[in-house]
C-alpha cells in the first residue's frame, strides 16, 4: 500500500551529502563532514543519527573481520515483467552498481563478543530497503541457519516496506519472513531486532516487529503506513513526535532506544541474559 | 434498480430498453414479447461478453462493486448456526472485522472476514473494511479458540487495506499484522482463505496465511492499489493522474484472480455467476461453499503436525527469486 509514497521521499534525502562540511537533518547546523564520520556519523551537535549502509553497520555491531556473508548470489527475479520508466530488471542492475550490493539486505553469520550470531543487514540505500523476493529469501534462509545452527538471530531493519515491482511475491513475502520467524521461537534462540530510520510498511509488519527485543536508534522513524498517506486519510495534522522511536517506546511498541555507539554493547548484554541455565 | 458500473453502460441501455417495452406491452402483444425475448437475449450475450474481456482495472472495480456480498452475506447465505464474537479483550471491538463458529455444510468452523458496509453510515461505521490493530487481534483471539476446538479456519479477505490512522500506529498496526502472520503459519487446524472482493495488501495478508488460498472470480488481490501503484510512478512534478494511469497500473501489477492462478499464487478461482457475484449472490455463495467443503474434506483428514508442515512449505514456495546451482 502507501507506504511506498514515503519510501520515495525518504530517498531523496541524501546519507551525507558530499562536500566537507553538511547541514544536519536534525538540528540544521552546519557540521564538518570528517567529524560526523569519526562520530559514527552522529551529529556531535544534536545525536542525529545519519543513515548508515549495510557494510558500516557490519563493522559497527559485529567483531572485528568476523563477518562471513552468505546467499550473496540471491537475486531478484522479475516475476511480473514489470516495467515503469526503467525495466524492473535495468532498476536492480542500477542499484547494484550504485550500492555495490545485490540487493537490498546482506545476510551471514558474525559474532558478538566472541558469540556466533545470524544476520541481516538492510540497506535503505538499494531500492528504498525494499523487501522483495531475494530479500524474503535471505531473511528465510538467515532465520532457518540461525535454528540449525542454534545461534541468535540479529536483524537490522532500514526500509521503506515491500517492493511494488514484484507485486504479489513482495507481499507473500511478509508472510514467509513471519512463518520462519515462527519456527524460531518454538526454540530458545534469542531474536534481537533492530529498527533504523526509517522503517515501514511490510518490514514492519513482518519479521522487525517480531523480536523478543526490540531496539531502535533515536529519533528514527518507524511505522506501519507512512506519515504523508496518514495525513492525507485523517486529514489532521500529526502529532510532534508522531512515528519516532521515542514514540514507539513510549506506546509499548519497542524496549529500548539506544545511540548507534552503545547497540553492540548491548547486544551482548540481552544474549547473556537470553541463555538457558546450564 | 441496480448498480451499473461504467463499463456495463451498453448492458444498462438494453436492459432499460426491454423495462419500456415490457410496460408498454403488458405481455399481449406477441411481437413486441419476441422483440423482447431478442434484447434480452442480446443484452445476456453483451453482459457475458463484457465479462469475459474485463480488464484488470475493470476487475478491480468489480471487485469495489458496492452491491457485492460482503463477508456476512456469504456468512448468512452459506453458514448455519452463526454467532459472532466480538473484541480483542485488549482494547475495543472493531467491526471492520468480523468473525464467529458456524456451520458450513457438515463441517463446524470459525469463519471470519473483513467486513465493508453498506450505504453511507454502514461504511463509516465499520470505516470501509479498514480494520484497526483491535480487529487483527480479535481474529487471533478467535483462531486460537478455533485451535483448541480443533474446528477449522475460513478466512473472507476484503479490505482496501489496514487503517492508516494515528490510533492506529500508538496501538501497535504493524506489530498485529506480523503477529497475525507469525500466528497464522503455525496454528494446528486447516486454514482456508478466500479473497471474495478487495485484497489490499498487507491489511488483507494478515488473515490470510493458511494452507489453501482462493480468490472469487472477479476478485483482485495486491501488494499495492492501482491507485497508489500509478501515483508513485506518474504523479510526479505535479502531474494529474486518472482511470488511464489506474488501468495500467492494474495490469502491471498482475492483481486478477486468473493472473495469480497462473503465476500459483493461489490454488483455484471460484466462479461467479454472470456479471460478477453482486448478480446472484446465493449463486456466488454456493459456489463458495462448495469449494471450501470439498477442501475441508481433504485437509480434515490430516494430522495437525502435517497441516503446518506443509503449509510452511507452500509459503517457502512463494519467492520469485533466482537462486544459484548448487555446486
Ligand atoms: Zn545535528
Amino acid at each position: 500500500m502507501a507506504w511506498f509514497k514515503r519510501n520515495k521521499q525518504a530517498l531523496k534525502k541524501v546519507k551525507i551529502p558530499e562536500g566537507s562540511w553538511i547541514k544536519c537533518e536534525g538540528c540544521k547546523e552546519i557540521v564538518y563532514r570528517k567529524e560526523i564520520e569519526r562520530n559514527l556519523k552522529v551529529c556531535p551537535k544534536c545525536e542525529y543519527h545519519f543513515r548508515i549502509d549495510a557494510r558500516e553497520r557490519i563493522n559497527l555491531l559485529f567483531d572485528e573481520g568476523s563477518f562471513i556473508e552468505a546467499d550473496e548470489a540471491i537475486t531478484s527475479g522479475d516475476p511480473l515483467s514489470f516495467k515503469d520508466s526503467m525495466p524492473y530488471k535495468e532498476r536492480l542492475k542500477f542499484n547494484a552498481q550504485k550500492t555495490g550490493l545485490n540487493e537490498a539486505a546482506v545476510s551471514g553469520t558474525a559474532a558478538v563478543g566472541g558469540r556466533t550470531v545470524s544476520v541481516i543487514i538492510m540497506d535503505f540505500s538499494f531500492m528504498g530497503g525494499s523487501m522483495g523476493s531475494a530479500v524474503g529469501e535471505k531473511i528465510v534462509r538467515a532465520v532457518e541457519r540461525a535454528i540449525e545452527q542454534k545461534t541468535p538471530l540479529i536483524t537490522v531493519s532500514s526500509s521503506g516496506g515491500a517492493r511494488m515491482q514484484e507485486g504479489i511475491f513482495s507481499l507473500m513475502q511478509m508472510a514467509r519472513a513471519s512463518a520462519a520467524i515462527g519456527r524460531l521461537k518454538n526454540s530458545s534462540i534469542p531474536y534481537i531486532s533492530i529498527l533504523a530510520d526509517p522503517t515501514f510498511g511490510g518490514v514492519t509488519a513482518s519479521f522487525a516487529m517480531l523480536g523478543d527485543v526490540i531496539i531502535a536508534e533515536p529519533r528514527s522513524l518507524i511505522g506501519f503506513a507512512g506519515p504523508r498517506v496518514i495525513e492525507q486519510t485523517i486529514k489532521q495534522q500529526l502529532p510532534d513526535n508522531f512515528q519516532r522511536a521515542e514514540f514507539l517506546l513510549e506506546h509499548g511498541l519497542i524496549d529500548m532506544v539506544v545511540h548507534r555507539r552503545e547497540i553492540k554493547a548491548m547486544i551482548g548484554k540481552i544474549l547473556s541474559h537470553l541463555t538457558l541455565p546450564e | 434498480m441496480r448498480y451499473y458500473l461504467e463499463f456495463e453502460k451498453p448492458v444498462q441501455e438494453l436492459e432499460l430498453k426491454i423495462e419500456e417495452l415490457k410496460r408498454l406491452s403488458n405481455g399481449s402483444d406477441l411481437k413486441i414479447s419476441a422483440e423482447i425475448k431478442k434484447l434480452e437475449k442480446k443484452a445476456r450475450e453483451l453482459h457475458s461478453q463484457t465479462f469475459a474481456d474485463l480488464t484488470p482495472w475493470q476487475k478491480t472495480l468489480v471487485a469495489r462493486h458496492p452491491e457485492r456480498p460482503y463477508t456476512l452475506d456469504y456468512i448468512n447465505m452459506m453458514a448455519a448456526d452463526f454467532v459472532e464474537l466480538r473484541g480483542d479483550r485488549r482494547f475495543s471491538d472493531d467491526p471492520a472485522l468480523v468473525g464467529g463458529f458456524a456451520r458450513v455444510g457438515q463441517f463446524p468452523v470459525l469463519i471470519l472476514g473483513h467486513q465493508k458496509g453498506r450505504g453511507v453510515k454502514e461504511r463509516i461505521s465499520r470505516n470501509f473494511g479498514q480494520p484497526q490493530p483491535e480487529g487483527y487481534r480479535k481474529a487471533m483471539r478467535l483462531m486460537r479458540l478455533a485451535e483448541r476446538f480443533k474446528k477449522p479456519v475460513i478466512t473472507l479477505i476484503d479490505t482496501p487495506g489496514a487503517y492508516p490512522g494515528i490510533g492506529a500506529e500508538e496501538r501497535g498496526q504493524a506489530e498485529a499484522i506480523a503477529n497475525n502472520l507469525m500466528e497464522m503459519s503455525q496454528l494446528k487446524v486447516p486454514v482456508i482463505s478466500v479473497v471474495i472482493g478487495e485484497g489490499g495488501s498487507g491489511g488483507a495478508l494478515a488473515i490470510g496465511v493458511g494452507d489453501r488460498l482462493f480468490m472469487m472470480e472477479h476478485s483482485v488481490y495486491s501488494v499495492i492499489s492501482p491507485e497508489g501503484c500509478a501515483a508513485i510512478l506518474w504523479k510526479k512534478d505535479g502531474n494529474e493522474i486518472g482511470q488511464q494511469e489506474y488501468a495500467l497500473a492494474a495490469g502491471a501489477l498482475k492483481l486478477t484472480a486468473q493472473d495469480l492462478l497462473a503465476s500459483k499464487v493461489i490454488d483455484e478461482i471460484i466462479p461467479e455467476p454472470l456479471g460478477g457475484a453482486n448478480m446472484n449472490p446465493e449463486q456466488a455463495a454456493k459456489n463458495l461453499a462448495e469449494a471450501v467443503t470439498r477442501t475441508l474434506e481433504e485437509l480434515s483428514a490430516k494430522p495437525a503436525g502435517k497441516i503446518v508442515e506443509e503449509r510452511y512449505r507452500r509459503l517457502k514456495k512463494l519467492g520469485g527469486f533466482v537462486a544459484p546451482k548448487a555446486v
